[in-house]
């Protein structure tokens, strides 16, 4: 959890992901998580994943869920997508406000 | 320039349009969703190109289409609960209204009057005018439970039904519409948790739900509605190990083939068989992926299926006959829908992430044709107008 947050804070302005893989990222997110969260991220089947619907859940959690899935939900986990920096890079996004494609 | 040549033309007695073309019929027409740019392209599959682009659709992540019975009008419902009239004759928006928060899909009445949205947000059904889009009933998904539903898998039925599923709810409601602002329900709840989707068969008889909490199929008879809701192909779902599902399978192209149906198994990388008149499992096909979609070819002899990420790249052909996967197609980047003209020389596929839709030739497996679309997502042909459920 400890290395979870570390992680976080040291990934938030990564210097270890380029351009390139944030805009992969970004893709993925808004088009396959899109899927059942919405382009918007504003929520479909899946819950709105706004920075106002995320304001209160704590980062780890939803780094948490991104790699491991929510079981009894439909919610798959992505860690053969993504690593947990990336992941950790993706919250942080979502709760600032989720970027487009640059 | 355009007033004075149509005066030109009106001298001669020829009687032309500035914006529209000569007279022409729409069977061979259809949209695109360019779900990035909230656009649609107007597509005619005899000439395979692109006749225009219509924009300010909105949100179109998620988006599907019905049409009028004219085949003149496409009803986009869009994920920001947009619904647009789309004139595919003058290629403008007729008419665009914001009637809910969170939308998944729509259907047309049988008789072309009315236009039904399912609701994620607010949950439940909206039913429109289908001619200015006004509101002619409002129906609040409130299940046993008493709390709000996500509505999924709504279809019209014979018998002027809209017929949907209560996603948080785990029930399936029929709308008798005879008297359209005062809809008569009939509800079933219990039929099993987390209904993901519906569909409703060809003749229009039986409507399914699939659910993603449990296994088998929650199925109704629409022309005995006292015999309630059953379980059937109680075998989907089971068996072995559950794959995670990185997109949720969409019924609606539960392939009908007169006396079989293909189903996408959620969760496992198969379809399964089924025979349409006992509900039975006949056959397991291992497939390349998790399918998204299964589509007959409008023939019954083969179903064409495309697949979830990671396999979104791949399209397999199931040969119905021999029950065998008779080719792997690699036709692009994020292959999200496949259509068929209404006789099924041509498919039509969308290539999101190569921002093309191919045309293919289905008996030789071959490209014959493309067109740059920006991220397209689902294609829908007019022949729709005239199939039930669609």
């Amino acid at each position: 959890m400890m290395f979870t947050a570390f992680s976080m804070g040291a990934f938030a302005d990564s210097p270890h992901l380029n351009r390139e893989r944030q805009n992969e990222l970004i893709r993925l997110v808004r088009q396959d998580c899109g899927s059942c969260h919405g382009m918007q991220l504003t929520g479909g089947l899946g819950p709105a994943l706004t920075p106002e619907a995320l304001k209160d859940r704590p980062a780890p959690a939803l780094v948490s869920t991104i790699l491991h899935g929510r079981p009894g939900t439909p919610m798959p986990p992505w860690n053969h997508f993504v690593s947990e920096s990336e992941a950790a890079w993706i919250v942080d996004r979502l709760q600032k406000g989720f970027p487009n494609v640059r | 320039m355009c007033a004075r040549i149509s005066i030109l033309f009106l001298a001669l007695g020829v009687l032309v349009g500035c914006t529209t073309p000569g007279l022409r019929g729409t069977g061979d027409l259809g949209v695109v969703i360019e779900r990035a740019t909230g656009s649609v392209q107007i597509l005619d599959t005899t000439h395979r190109t692109s006749l225009a682009k219509v924009e300010g659709l909105g949100d179109l992540s998620h988006a599907t289409v019905s049409y009028s019975r004219d085949e003149r009008y496409a009803y986009v419902f869009g994920r920001d609960g947009g619904l647009t009239k789309v004139d595919l004759l003058t290629q403008r928006i007729d008419r665009r209204i914001i009637q809910g928060g969170n939308s998944i899909g729509g259907a047309i009445s049988p008789d072309g009057k009315l236009v039904a949205v399912a609701n994620y947000v607010p949950g439940g059904i909206k039913v429109f005018d289908a001619n200015d889009l006004s509101l002619v009933a409002d129906i609040p998904a409130v299940g046993v439970n008493g709390k709000r539903s996500k509505v999924v898998g709504l279809v019209d039925a014979p018998g002027h039904r809209f017929v949907f599923s209560l996603y948080d709810a785990g029930e399936i409601w029929v709308a008798d519409m005879h008297d359209p602002k005062h809809p008569v329900l009939h509800k079933f709840p219990g039929i099993g948790k987390e209904p993901y989707d519906g569909m409703i068969t060809s003749d229009g008889r039986f409507y399914a739900a699939g659910l993603f909490g449990e296994d088998g199929v929650a199925l109704l008879d629409l022309w005995n509605l006292d015999a309630g809701v059953k379980r059937v192909l109680v075998e989907l779902g089971r068996h072995g190990e559950k794959l995670p599902v990185f997109k949720m399978p969409h019924l609606e192209g539960w392939a009908s083939t007169g006396n079989y149906l293909v189903l996408p198994e959620v969760g496992k990388h198969e379809v399964i068989i089924a025979d349409q008149n006992t509900w039975q499992e006949t056959a397991r096909i291992p497939v390349a992926g998790q399918v998204v979609f299964a589509i007959a070819r409008p023939d019954g002899r083969q179903v064409w299926l495309n697949f979830a990420l990671p396999d979104n790249d791949t399209v397999q052909v199931l040969d119905v006959p021999s029950r065998k996967i008779v080719a792997t197609l690699k036709p692009g980047k994020a292959i999200l829908h496949l259509e068929f003209t209404p006789r099924g020389e041509q498919v039509w596929i969308s290539a999101r992430d190569d921002n093309r839709v191919d045309i293919y030739d289905p008996d030789t497996f071959t490209r014959i044709g493309s067109l740059p679309a920006a991220s397209p997502s689902g294609i829908f042909f007019t022949s729709r107008a005239h199939r039930i459920g669609l």
